[in-house]
């Protein structure tokens, strides 16, 4: 089954990685900007990281036939440096019109703090005024209900922000429901312990239903499974769930979800 | 929607990890005890033991959804006025 991961760190992988998830049926894939496992100095390094994003990254993918898009920001654990962030989302409009960019993510939350919250609105500004879409980061463990509820408090109170264009990564079991009952998608990450493994989010899937529910592996430089994705096909599987619904998860709703950019000119596999 | 397998095919297939979950748990706890120390008093130790009684509960609610929030920070609804934003 071919499928598409809207969410994995390939600049922290290895081109075997890219081979891997080739052979796996990974056809797409999107990318949003992180953390690099350490503060960055300079508006310029942010820059350069946005150069890998949407120029060699692509490529990369494109030599194992997998689309790569992206999407651009200054992460919630660099947020408390304001002025830094203040200078980098001036600097995202140079990269809007790079072919492979979606959007403005993945914004959010990490500690829950002011600032965060601060930078976090004026992203939101940022894709309000350039008309993108947005891709969310809730917090991790302890944080995430909290973090989730103060995220949705501020996208719901401007009623310039379409729900629809708008993608809440990493919900749980609490926060799932709620996400998506308030007219977003949703996106499930598979991670060994912080997060969500396979069986739990196939639970999530048969209580929530699958529209607007997306999932992902997020995998990036730390410990996380780039081809966990394969996985919950496979759990699905197991529990005897159509190809269709199992389809419709994997590959349909990231589609339908990244369609709505003007960028997204995605080519399905013969 | 729900799940396609009956309650005895879940069982069948699952019994034998949550019997080592609850072994790997078992053990967790006799570590625990068997190191120098105490901690009890650690507020880590109550959540735990309140979230081994949400597993023995017949409750309506998601037995997951439930340890969720046992391990989550507590959400005010006036935290904008708070935070001055």
């Amino acid at each position: 089954m071919y499928y598409f991961d809207p969410h994995i760190h390939m600049v922290s992988r290895t081109t075997d990685d890219y081979e891997t998830l080739a052979k796996m049926g990974c056809v797409g894939m999107s990318e949003p900007a992180f953390w690099a496992g350490f503060d960055r100095g300079s508006v310029d390094s942010f820059r350069d990281y946005f150069r890998q994003l949407t120029d060699f990254e692509p490529k990369r993918a494109a030599q194992y036939g997998i689309q790569h898009y992206t999407w651009l920001c200054i992460n919630a654990k660099e947020a408390e440096n304001v002025e830094l962030s203040r200078e980098v989302i001036k600097m995202i409009p140079e990269f809007l019109d790079k072919p492979n960019v979606l959007g403005i993510g993945e914004i959010g939350l990490n500690k829950n703090t002011k600032n965060e919250s601060t930078i976090f609105l004026e992203h939101m500004e940022l894709a309000i005024e350039y008309n993108q879409q947005i891709l969310i980061h809730t917090p991790h463990l302890a944080d995430k209900y909290q973090g989730t509820r103060m995220i949705l408090d501020m996208l719901t109170a401007d009623s310039r922000v379409d729900p629809s264009r708008v993608l809440v990564d990493h919900v749980e079991e609490h926060t799932a429901k709620e996400v998506l009952e308030r007219g977003f998608w949703a996106g499930m990450t598979l991670s060994p312990v912080t997060k969500c493994t396979p069986q739990r989010a196939a639970d999530i899937i048969e209580l929530c239903g699958a529209e607007r529910l997306l999932v992902n592996s997020a995998g990036d430089w730390g410990p996380s499974k780039p081809t966990a994705v394969p996985d919950l096909i496979l759990e699905m599987r197991r529990r005897g769930h159509s190809e269709a619904l199992i389809r419709q998860v994997v590959y349909d709703n990231p589609i339908a979800f990244f369609s709505q950019s003007q960028n997204f000119t995605f080519t399905h596999p013969e | 929607m729900s799940i396609p397998l009956n309650s005895q095919e879940v069982l069948d297939r699952e019994y034998l990890e949550i019997r080592g979950k609850i072994l790997e748990l078992a053990a967790s706890l006799d570590r625990l005890e068997r190191a120098e120390g105490c901690v009890n008093e650690d507020n880590r130790m109550s959540l735990i033991r309140q979230g081994l009684q949400i597993l023995l509960q017949d409750a309506n609610e998601s037995k997951a959804s439930q340890i969720q929030m046992l391990f989550s920070r507590v959400f005010e609804d006036n935290w904008r006025e708070k935070f001055n934003l």
